[in-house]
């Protein structure tokens, strides 16, 4: 929106004013998740720029807090790194192990959550679904109560059932909580679907199955993908469950994070985040994508 | 359906082909419909009913669990062996008050030398002291002495402590005494149980838990209205903003969304400790004194700060998806026909996105409720939410029933402001980017 | 169903993969967790073929109480202070450990008489004797530098922020020898309900420029970062950041609180039998002495004494480190395990209170 010809002065100053505010909010957003990036390379154990740094000067920076990742927890990280070191660092290094436990975690989670929300999201836009309200509030409501509630409940839970200390009993959990985000998005592109085509579908011969891995299916992929994302997302950043209910071979890189940030706070912490910051940015961009994939499908969006 | 049924028919209601009334075949159809729309949610309810809605449920029964003075599981063997049986029957047939006679102390005794062959002393001792302090010690000790104790028992305990005859200690134990207590609740809002039953207030000096509920609500609506403060004015200008602009500064909204909660609880660290970012700008800016630095972080502002950074994206969200749809020739009208730019937007625009005020403060403000990560991290000791009191006793007292009771507390007021949520603004219209 | 039993049995397997012969130590994390797996962890790997995992807690003894009444234990042996194994044992949370398996020292004292007083008790073998004390940034004070418990209170003379354990259990001692107790009264002060005021009373002077600390490595992780000027710490934790990494730490005796911290077995550890294999062979003369190279924690046989000479740079002698050393027990303070198995509760309840408020 320009700045109409009939302005006053004031109105042409708090135009501008209301730009720069907007401006230093958008900086307060963004500027704390960039500001790890370069910090991680500080070649000194400080968390600010040191001299050498603003200088510009080479020397300031160094990628030993990316190396600390490797070598910690290894067995013998002092070695000529050949193939046994890598083997080493594979198999001890905390913060490998670590990631590793994140991904499959996240991933079974994933699939899980988006198996079951999916199948649920369908059932619950369907006109006739009974008791829609009801069951959507209980679907919705593992991201609405707090977090230490629910890792409260399933520390009991999980140690009268046998499941606490397992994968599984992790893998359920953060599918529970990634479930909400998976019928949320999965309903809204439910919620513009044309139901016609279905029907046109079933007119023309095609069985339910057909209908819907040739029909429905397609459309709702971008939603359901987008869903997955966030399911992944939620698990991967998971720490409370985890604290509670996993044992100390189930580490995931929140876990260890959160041991970093509480005693040694070293820029290796940094290092990670970084890692995760560039993460964050590939699963945006892919989610924006899908989203706009599945707008022109559908035909919603001018631009 | 109904539509058929109401058709003006001379000829008797209308029939399928194989003759059944149409009426009943549309409602069997129906059925089949809603049936199968159930099956295709019903593998997730019971998926959730397992891992989210028992695991509470269990929780809130351990709120009002009681065993601990009259139950003893032996690890072992994993049998339950009743504890204090003789005491509780002494109890069961006496009323609340009663002195306790020589009956009541040899039952005690016999509790105790049980107690102490199963190794539950221990336990017991841990019950009452919840209720009455520093008694834990006078379980263990007196049950290490109680085997060789004689009649009559009421004096050789009070030989061994004169405590035993502590009206507030029998009244303790008779509570104990019963399946299940509503006392974890009583401590839970700072009141606990005199010595005639009667419910009063805890020493001020120990009341913290009223106190955190408290801070945890002020601190929510604060960091509620820092959001909208902060979330209101880019909204609208994204909401202004030609689509192709609106969408690239959404990235700014949607990236810190995306980004690991601990890597900006991290970064909030960095940016405000006293050997910080923020401090070193400041000082080289010469605004600060060296010496000077200002604690930004391990008390309430880091906590507000940082939270209030995490949760902006909440707020901005829904007031997007209202703002956007709002048609600019209303302000235009109003300004034309007079009302200065102000009026225009106290009078025409702002009433047009309250329901964005109000889906985003909620969510924001449910979600800040809860809080456990971001205080932990960042609140030092004043910055503290009751999520982490909730932790502490779940992990660090180890007093569960506490924490239940606590975390049921929370839970009623995250539900009732769940169920406000679903009124006002729909959980349908939750959205995500 | 199907994929499910698949994904279950893969997972297992993945978990039982690395699972041959291990045990699992939990114990306290940074310096104090490397002397153990350099002095007891590595050795009996080698000696006996057994990996042992090293697990960190803030304060092991909550979570393996967690774990063994929640009935899922994964710890095999951990590390606990004195007056948590006395509680935890009451409890029946631990295993009792029968003295006479332990062996007789290097000289061939019988290992009851080896072991300082009171060291084994019903659930628990000493390693070592440790302590609470402060220490201080030496280039933060020119001049004058703070040299007894109750600078650590004093703001005027020593401004800056200070760092605090958070928890009741030696802060309210050290604020009562600050505020004039002496070492030998303060737990009968303490006992009294004008004493634990008069302790508060004390913390809130500095209340306000505390930074709390939780886990043992955070407190020189806050020197070095220039977070506080000085902060209570375990003392092994403060050397090793001194001498072993270079940082300008000095640390005052004066008001130490000492304790004892030894291994023991939580009931139910799925490893009993490597459990106990492994305590008796950490508690031998030459391990104690060992893993003394490594901190600055007086180990608790007699007979390793001699063997404890220099600290692993080969140049420190540690004698002069340990908390035990003769000049290092003036103003020193023993805990007083009775009193805090009796008033934790009570006290760790009106503590949060406190730091809330």
């Amino acid at each position: 929106m320009a700045l109409p010809i009939y302005a006053t002065p004031l109105e042409r100053i708090w135009y501008y004013t209301f730009r720069v505010i907007c401006a230093l909010i958008f900086l307060f957003l963004i500027a704390p998740i960039l500001i790890v990036i370069p910090l991680s390379f500080n070649a000194e154990p400080y968390f600010t720029f040191t001299e050498k740094m603003l200088a510009l000067d080479p020397t300031g920076y160094s990628t030993r807090w990316y190396d600390l990742l490797l070598t910690f927890g290894m067995a013998q990280p002092d070695v000529v790194r050949d193939s046994s070191w890598w083997a080493d660092a594979w198999a001890n290094s905390a913060w490998i192990n670590a990631a590793k436990n994140s991904v499959i975690i996240g991933f079974f989670s994933t699939l899980l959550a988006t198996f079951l929300g999916t199948l649920a999201a369908l059932g619950l836009s369907r006109p006739e679904m009974p008791f829609r309200r009801v069951i959507m509030a209980v679907l919705i409501s593992p991201m609405i109560v707090p977090i230490i509630i629910t890792a409260t409940g399933l520390f009991f839970f999980y140690s009268a059932t046998g499941l606490a200390n397992s994968y599984i009993g992790i893998i359920m959990a953060h599918a529970t909580l990634g479930i909400p985000f998976v019928i949320i998005t999965v309903t809204a592109t439910l919620v513009g679907f044309d139901q016609t085509l279905t029907q046109a579908a079933a007119s023309l011969g095609a069985n339910p199955t057909t209908t819907f891995f040739r029909i429905t299916m397609p459309l709702i992929l971008p939603g359901v993908i987008s869903g997955a994302l966030f399911a992944f997302v939620t698990s991967f950043d998971e720490v409370v469950v985890v604290l509670f209910v996993a044992a100390h071979d189930q580490q995931t890189i929140p876990r260890q994070m959160w041991n970093g940030i509480r005693e040694q706070i070293s820029p290796a912490i940094l290092s990670v985040a970084t890692i995760l910051v560039i993460v964050s940015i590939a699963l945006l961009t892919t989610v924006e994508l899908l989203r706009r994939r599945s707008e022109r499908m559908r035909g919603l969006t001018p631009g | 359906m109904s539509d058929a049924s109401t058709v003006p028919d001379q000829t008797g209601p209308l029939k399928t082909a194989d003759g059944k009334p149409l009426k009943s075949a549309l409602a069997a159809a129906q059925a089949h419909r809603t049936r199968r729309a159930f099956y295709l949610v019903a593998p997730l309810l019971f998926f959730v009913l397992i891992t989210f809605l028992l695991p509470i449920g269990q929780m809130l029964t351990m709120s009002v669990n009681n065993s601990s003075f009259y139950s003893w599981l032996d690890r072992d063997t994993g049998e339950k062996i009743p504890l204090m049986v003789e005491l509780r029957e002494w109890f069961d047939e006496t009323p609340a008050g009663t002195e306790p006679d020589e009956a009541a102390y040899a039952a005690l005794v016999s509790g105790l030398v049980h107690a102490r062959d199963v190794k539950a002393a221990g336990q017991i001792g841990t019950r009452i002291n919840y209720d009455v302090s520093r008694t834990r010690s006078l379980f263990t000790k007196t049950a290490r002495k109680a085997p060789k104790m004689e009649p009559p028992y009421k004096e050789a305990l009070l030989d061994a402590d004169e405590d035993w005859a502590n009206p507030r200690l029998w009244g303790a134990m008779r509570n104990a005494s019963k399946a299940f207590t509503i006392d974890f609740y009583l401590s839970a809002l700072d009141r606990t149980r005199d010595d005639q039953g009667n419910i009063v207030k805890i020493d001020e000096e120990r009341a913290v838990y009223l106190l955190l509920f408290k801070r945890t609500l002020i601190m929510s609506a604060l960091i509620t209205f820092m959001t909208l403060l902060l979330g209101f004015p880019i909204a609208h200008l994204l909401a202004i903003l030609p689509l192709r602009h609106s969408n690239l500064l959404m990235i700014f909204v949607l990236l810190p969304f995306w980004t690991s909660l601990l890597v900006r609880t991290t970064s909030w660290i960095v940016l405000l400790q006293s050997q910080g970012v923020v401090n070193d700008l400041w000082v080289s800016l010469g605004i600060i004194s060296d010496e000077g630095r200002l604690q930004m972080i391990y008390n309430q502002t880091g906590t507000i700060i940082a939270m209030t950074h995490i949760l902006l994206p909440f707020m901005v969200l829904p007031l997007y998806s209202v703002m956007r749809p709002i048609d600019p020739s209303y302000v235009r009208a109003a300004r034309s026909l007079g009302a200065t730019s102000w009026t225009a937007f106290r009078r025409i625009y702002l009433p047009q996105t309250i329901p964005g005020i109000g889906a985003g403060g909620l969510l924001v403000f449910i979600l800040s409720v809860g809080y456990y990560i971001t205080p932990a991290l960042v609140g030092g000791s004043t910055g503290q939410l009751i999520s982490n009191l909730i932790a502490f006793h779940m992990q660090n007292s180890l007093n569960w029933s506490l924490a239940a009771a606590l975390a049921s507390l929370l839970l009623f007021c995250v539900l009732l402001l769940y169920w406000l949520y679903d009124r006002l603004v729909g959980i349908d219209n939750l959205k995500l980017g | 169903m199907k994929k499910t039993l698949i994904l279950t049995t893969a997972l297992t397997g993945f978990a039982f993969a690395a699972g041959a012969e291990e045990i699992t130590v939990m114990s306290w994390g940074g310096a104090y967790a490397k002397s153990q797996i350099e002095g007891y962890h590595k050795p009996f790997t080698e000696k006996t073929g057994v990996k042992v995992i090293s697990v960190d807690a803030d304060n092991p003894a909550t979570p393996i109480k967690a774990q063994v009444e929640a009935g899922n234990v994964t710890v095999d042996v951990v590390d606990v202070e004195y007056p948590d194994a006395v509680r935890l044992c009451d409890e029946g949370l631990l295993e009792e450990i029968d003295p006479s398996i332990l062996p007789p020292g290097a000289d061939g004292t019988p290992a009851e008489e080896d072991f300082l007083d009171g060291a084994i008790s019903d659930c628990l073998v000493t390693t070592i004797v440790f302590s609470t004390l402060y220490g201080y940034d030496s280039t933060k004070f020119e001049g004058e530098a703070p040299s007894t418990i109750a600078d650590l209170f004093d703001m005027e003379k020593f401004p800056g922020k200070r760092g605090m354990r958070k928890a009741p259990k030696t802060t309210l001692e050290m604020a009562l020898m600050a505020d004039g107790v002496a070492p030998e009264d303060v737990y009968e002060v303490l006992e009294t309900d004008e004493g634990v005021d008069r302790a508060f009373a004390k913390l809130d002077t500095i209340k306000d420029n505390v930074v709390w600390w939780e886990a043992g490595a955070q407190p020189p992780q806050l020197l070095a970062d220039g977070e506080v000027v000085m902060t209570t710490a375990y003392n092994g934790r403060l050397f090793n950041a001194a001498v072993g990494e270079g940082q300008p730490f000095v640390m005052v005796y004066d008001g130490q609180v000492m304790d004892y911290d030894g291994y023991a077995i939580p009931k139910g550890a799925p490893n009993l039998e490597r459990a106990l294999e492994f305590l008796v062979f950490a508690t031998e003369t030459e391990q104690l002495a060992e893993q003394a190279k490594w901190i600055s924690y007086g180990p608790a046989r007699k007979s390793s004494a001699p063997f404890v000479g220099l600290y692993q740079d080969g140049k420190t002698e540690m004698g002069p480190h340990m908390p035990t050393s003769p000049e290092n027990l003036e103003g020193a303070l023993t805990t007083d395990y009775e009193f805090w198995v009796d008033y934790n509760t009570e006290l760790s309840e009106r503590f949060n209170a406190w730091l809330a408020q």
